[in-house]
């Protein structure tokens, strides 16, 4: 009963409309040898075709140096891609001026690896989360300290610690402190890159379980990142595979452990220690 | 305040060990003031040696120093033979001066390579930065000497600024509006000199400085945000690179004031350094060790300074202080 409701559920998620769509995307950096003029080009990645479906969370996933964080970080507007689309919103994100991003920023934010680099360190909690609304100029000195505080108990954290600098939280609530940041700008899509990976056990539960309650409640759409494709396959929606440089597949969750077409998805499947395989390992270890 | 308490006693011995060590020296040095005095033959050698004994100069080494100590507490610092009074006030005047030129040149070498600094890290390999890149180590490759012997042409040739000296004969008793004209007027070159000498190092410390921090993921966080490029520099990256800025404050007074001694000498500003050529010329012992002392008294101060400083611009500082960081 359960399975054939979150089965439904799924499918309605799948079926809906693209918020974000990616085509022909690459991204190279030009690079220059030590004591050498010439110039050649390191690919990050090639002719990326990707769709993010409102209210969804794709998983994008892949080994180190796959060019996922880099696409991520074009995704978030932090890099300018090469070449190819981002259709966003009815707009090509890398035509638009400066000017123009501006406003769309608010709308896609980014959540980093390391929480503790990721927070001013000279800023208190409070000041962290009104930060982007102060850029951004939205609403007014009092409005936003009330919003910071509002935020800060939605991931979590005792308002009591708002004057606290980000140094005096613990991992887990660092990169709860920087979601909050990055939720005060009501953003329609929130890009995680490894943002569980740097984290203890209960730190991730916590951090999942709040990403679920927000997708539940203002229909947030995620696009996370990760290299472990067993973390990701409680609750993505989808899943992108992405292997040098290039998405080698991207299909729902479930039909890609059921039925991987690429050759890359299976041995990433096949290198995934299923319980079976882990308590086998317990055993042995146990015989020795 | 254990961060505090601990650095300010580290001072403190650091400066009794210089005054020791100084003392010590410059007794092993061969020969004393007095031997100058023998090659003349109006002066006969009872008459050295009762100059000796009234200034204490036969006595051993620890009774020597045990005395300066006492002049130490009551401001004399010992007795200067060649001015044939207590050093305390003939340093006094100095160390003013030094002190009016090294904080000049450190307030202006800083209002300069701060935002040459900044500017180079946002265009990091772009032209400004390569311009400024070049410019910096010419003037890292000039020596300290060559370049204050350049401002002295310069004076001496244009006539647009005294070529030495602090103050123009005659002015002395003037209003004090008119002497402080005077007194600018003759510290512009010096203390351009001075400047000159750390701005490249600065400069240099700044830009590496503000690089490293521009690539932190919450300046990158802040971008994802839209912030404009005169916040994050100033509000962001400042800040988070003023750390090691900081440190580097303490050092380059330290620079400031060795640098201070040359161009002070060069140009004839009459601070510590003419003072203690001088003094080490004729051996007239206790200016040398007052005016070492003294100048280490700055270096140490700058460097305390610096310390408090960062210990009031750094979280993680005041954190670990009180415990809470591990």
């Amino acid at each position: 009963m359960r399975a054939r409701e979150d089965a439904r559920r799924a499918a309605v998620k799948i079926g809906s409309e693209a918020l974000l769509e990616v085509r022909g995307l690459g991204k190279e950096f030009a690079q220059r040898r030590t004591f050498s003029r010439t110039r050649f080009a390191v690919r990050a990645f090639e002719d990326v075709n990707l769709t993010i479906r409102r209210g969804t969370t794709l998983a994008l996933v892949g080994e180190s140096g796959a060019g996922k964080s880099t696409l991520a970080r074009c995704l978030a507007l932090l890099e300018k891609p090469t070449r190819g689309e981002i259709r966003f919103e009815g707009a090509n994100l890398p035509a638009l001026r400066k000017r123009e991003l501006f406003s769309v920023r608010r709308k896609i934010q980014m959540i980093f690896q390391d929480p503790t680099s990721a927070l001013n360190p000279g800023m208190s909690a409070a000041e962290i989360i009104m930060e982007p609304l102060v850029i951004q100029r939205i609403g007014t000195k009092e409005g936003r300290q009330a919003r910071a505080l509002e935020l800060m108990e939605s991931v979590a954290l005792p308002a009591a610690s708002a004057s606290k600098g980000p140094l005096e939280f613990s991992g887990g609530q660092r990169q709860r402190l920087a979601i909050a940041r990055a939720l005060a700008l009501e953003p329609s899509l929130l890009i995680l890159d490894e943002a569980c990976s740097g984290l203890d056990l209960r730190s991730q539960e916590l951090i999942l379980e709040l990403l679920g309650r927000l997708q539940r409640t203002l229909g947030m759409t995620f696009l996370y990142v990760s290299h472990d494709l067993r973390s990701v396959a409680e609750f993505a929606d989808e899943i992108a595979v992405m292997k040098d440089g290039r998405i080698v597949e991207q299909k729902p969750a479930a039909e890609l452990f059921e039925n991987p077409e690429h050759a890359y998805t299976r041995e990433l499947l096949a290198a995934m220690p299923s319980m079976e395989t882990i308590c086998a390992g317990r055993l042995t270890e146990a015989a020795l | 305040m254990k961060f505090l308490a601990r650095r300010f006693a580290h001072a403190i011995v650091l400066l009794a060990a210089i005054s020791f060590f100084s003392f010590a020296l410059i007794q092993l040095a061969p020969g004393d003031f007095f031997d100058a005095m023998r090659v003349n033959p109006r002066i006969s050698q009872k008459t050295i040696d009762g100059l000796r004994a009234e200034y204490g100069a036969d006595k051993p080494f620890p009774i020597r120093y045990a005395r300066w100590l006492r002049s130490l507490a009551n401001g004399e610092l010992g007795v200067s033979l060649a001015y044939n009074s207590p050093v305390g006030p003939i340093l006094a005047v100095r160390a003013r001066n030094t002190l009016l030129l090294t904080g000049v040149a450190t307030l202006l070498a800083w209002l300069v390579a701060i935002p040459i600094g900044i500017w180079s890290a946002a265009k990091r390999g772009k032209f400004a930065d390569r311009v400024a890149g070049a410019a910096t180590s010419t003037l890292l490759t000039i020596p300290d000497l060559l370049l204050f012997l350049a401002l002295l042409l310069l004076a001496v040739r244009t006539g647009w600024f005294p070529a030495g000296g602090m103050i123009s004969p005659g002015l002395e008793d003037a209003g004090f509006w008119s002497k402080a004209g005077d007194i600018a007027r003759h510290l512009v070159l010096p203390a351009l000199g001075l400047a000159a000498v750390t701005l490249p190092m600065l400069v240099r410390h700044i830009r590496s400085a503000m690089i490293e921090v521009l690539e932190a993921p919450f300046i990158r966080a802040a971008r994802g945000h839209g912030i404009s490029r005169a916040r994050l520099l100033w509000r962001y990256a400042l800040p988070a690179a003023s750390n090691p800025l900081i440190s580097l404050l303490g050092f380059s007074i330290g620079t400031m004031l060795s640098a201070s001694l040359l161009v002070e000498v060069v140009l004839s500003w009459p601070g510590l350094g003419p003072l203690l050529v001088e003094a080490i010329l004729s051996r007239d012992v206790y200016v040398v060790v007052g005016a070492v002392l003294l100048s280490s008294v700055f270096l140490v101060a700058g460097n305390l300074i610096a310390d408090l400083l960062l210990f009031a611009a750094d979280p993680r500082i005041r954190l670990d202080s009180r415990g809470v960081n591990g």
